[in-house]
């Protein structure tokens, strides 16, 4: 459904984000992309709908060449993919219910925009939506009295009443706890599965992304160093991905947290560092 | 000794603002020097000093007994007059300095627009007020027209390079997040920049209309009416108590912006 081929992105300050990526995309595949920061993942998804222009490459939805589309093709074109932000990306000084109802100003005229005059439907699919995310209480409040879970959910809203057949969601849990972390993918995840979307979805942990994906692409220095299903991913190809490291997770996360515990002996290195200044 | 010893040692200062210890004793010692020259090159003639000290003490006196009644009609048409011009020339300077602001941030105007009215705003800030009546006076002859016309240019510059600054400094995800959906640009100001901005943009026209206020009072000297001519003519015939009356009802008018518009301001946020 989404096509990239030979897609470059090279940045006015000259850093080269993304080399030559091939990608394709089949219906209602969620698919995780995962690596470090500043392999370009953010760049990959913001050049499929175009908030990044690609240097060269051509990048296909169903049968658009997004890469040629300007002013109001495009605005129609951005309708059926839908983003997701870190940050929420809220307009925080409108109410929840506005905020939901944005994601449907591809759709609505000017002034029914600005007079807040969306047709029937569409406010009854925002409730209906911000129930299914658990919020119906909140559509009067304003989007920065939530939590971070809460606007991440708003978020979701925003992007599923676009009626978008692709999502792209740009590491929806880097601002979250754990728990509330597990709970929007699985949420992504459910909503996914019954709208048979699409997603693209970048993320920094590892663990979540192969629990809730179906496909695992892995991006390290704007180039795909592996691309196959979560079982694969092992320790190997995690260092091709991100570089040398102790993958087994547990004992590196067991030995961090227990440096405070040493408590007044100074760390090996803490002394060191004291020893080298003086 | 290095810094780095000395700091060992419990000793430091902060780095000076010039390096050269000599550049720094000379540039201070040249400015007192030009300091001193500069008073003393100032003529003070005593005698006028004197002179004027006394009619100083009668207009200062005045307040003690300022006289209201005498001139009554004079004093409300201009304060009258006064407002008109404020309110007007705010809502009109207010009104046409929203599209001069977003021609003039840099993230959301295409390069022509924001030269041109960076252009605009550079003019209506270069010139006082005062010369900006001037002007207008004599295109437009004596009276509040004037007045009004140069307010609502003053208004210009000052709100669309405030409102400029504040729409370079906005959350831009939360732009982007709009664009993304599919918005178009106007719908993009609606929803994402003007959230954003509206807050200041009420306190600023709030802090204008008390400015045009102010400056209603100035500009009236000028020939472009309110209140400021009314003072102007009592000034000229020695009519101190008028005088003193008028200026004390500016003082409370003025108090009552600045209550009000904190107020508002406050509510806005
Ligand atoms: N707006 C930008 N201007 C210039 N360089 C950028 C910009 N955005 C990202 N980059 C560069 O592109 C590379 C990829 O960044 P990004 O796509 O944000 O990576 P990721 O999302 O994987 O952390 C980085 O080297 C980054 O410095
Ligand atoms: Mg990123």
């Amino acid at each position: 459904m989404l096509t990239l081929s030979q897609v470059t992105k090279r940045y006015p300050t000259g850093d080269r984000a993304l080399t030559d990526i091939d990608l394709t995309l089949p219906r209602g595949q969620v698919m995780a992309l995962i690596g470090p920061s500043g392999a370009g993942k953010s760049t990959l998804i913001r050049c499929v709908n175009r908030l990044v222009e690609p240097t060269s490459g051509s990048i296909r939805l169903e049968d658009t060449e997004l890469t040629r589309l300007s002013g109001s093709a495009l605005r129609r074109a951005r309708r059926s993919m839908a983003m997701i932000f870190q940050e929420y990306a809220l307009v925080d000084r409108l109410t929840v219910m506005e905020n939901v109802l944005s994601g449907r100003l591809g759709y609505v005229g000017f002034w029914r925009s600005f007079l807040r005059r969306y047709p029937r439907e569409d406010i009854a699919e925002a409730f209906r939506l911000l129930d299914r995310v658990g919020l119906p209480h909140a559509l009067d409040k304003r989007a920065d009295a939530l939590s971070g879970g809460q606007r991440q959910r708003v978020g979701i809203a925003r992007a599923l009443i676009q009626s978008p057949s692709l999502l792209l969601v740009d590491e929806p849990t880097a601002s979250l706890d754990p728990k509330t972390s597990r709970q929007i993918m699985r949420l992504i995840r459910e909503l996914c599965t019954e709208r048979n979307l699409a997603a693209i979805i970048n993320i920094h942990d590892v663990a979540l992304a192969q629990q809730f994906a179906d496909r695992i692409v892995g991006l390290r220095a704007g180039k795909i160093v592996f691309d196959g299903s979560p079982q694969a991913l092992d320790a190997e190809t995690l260092t091709t991905i991100y570089g040398e490291e102790e993958w087994d997770t547990r004992v590196s996360e067991d030995e961090t947290q227990h440096e405070p515990e040493h408590g007044i002996a100074p760390s090996p290195r803490l002394a060191l560092a004291t020893g080298g200044a003086s | 000794m290095s810094r780095q010893a000395q700091a060992q040692a419990g000793q430091w200062r902060r780095l000076p603002m010039i390096e050269n210890p000599k550049l720094r004793w000379g540039l201070v010692v040249g400015l007192a020097t030009y300091l001193l020259l500069a008073l003393a090159s100032v003529e003070v003639n005593w005698a006028r000093v004197a002179e004027g000290a006394s009619r100083g003490l009668n207009f200062l006196a005045a307040f003690t007994r300022p006289d209201f009644v005498s001139r009554q009609g004079d004093i409300t048409a201009g304060i009258l007059e006064s407002l008109t011009m404020t309110l007007t020339s705010t809502v009109i300077g207010v009104a046409l300095s929203i599209p001069v602001g977003l021609g003039a941030a840099r993230n959301i105007a295409p390069w022509p627009i924001y030269y041109a009215c960076r252009g605009i705003i550079t003019v209506s800030r270069t010139f006082q007020e005062i010369i900006i009546a001037i002007l207008f006076v004599v295109m437009f002859g004596f009276g509040p027209l004037a007045g009004m016309i140069t307010l609502a240019f003053a208004t210009i510059g000052f709100m669309a390079k405030l409102l400029a600054e504040d729409i370079e400094d906005l959350d831009w995800r939360q732009v982007e997040a709009i664009r993304a959906t599919g918005a178009n640009w106007w719908q993009t100001m609606n929803h994402a920049v003007q959230p954003q901005v509206m807050p200041r943009l009420i306190g600023l026209s709030m802090y204008r209309l008390d400015i045009n206020f102010r400056e209603s009072a100035v500009i009236g000297i000028v020939g472009a009416g309110g209140i400021g001519a009314t003072l102007n003519t009592s000034i000229s015939r020695y009519e101190y108590d008028t005088s003193a009356a008028i200026l004390l009802i500016i003082i409370a008018i003025v108090l009552l912006c600045e209550y009000s518009s904190s107020h508002i301001r406050r509510w806005t946020q």
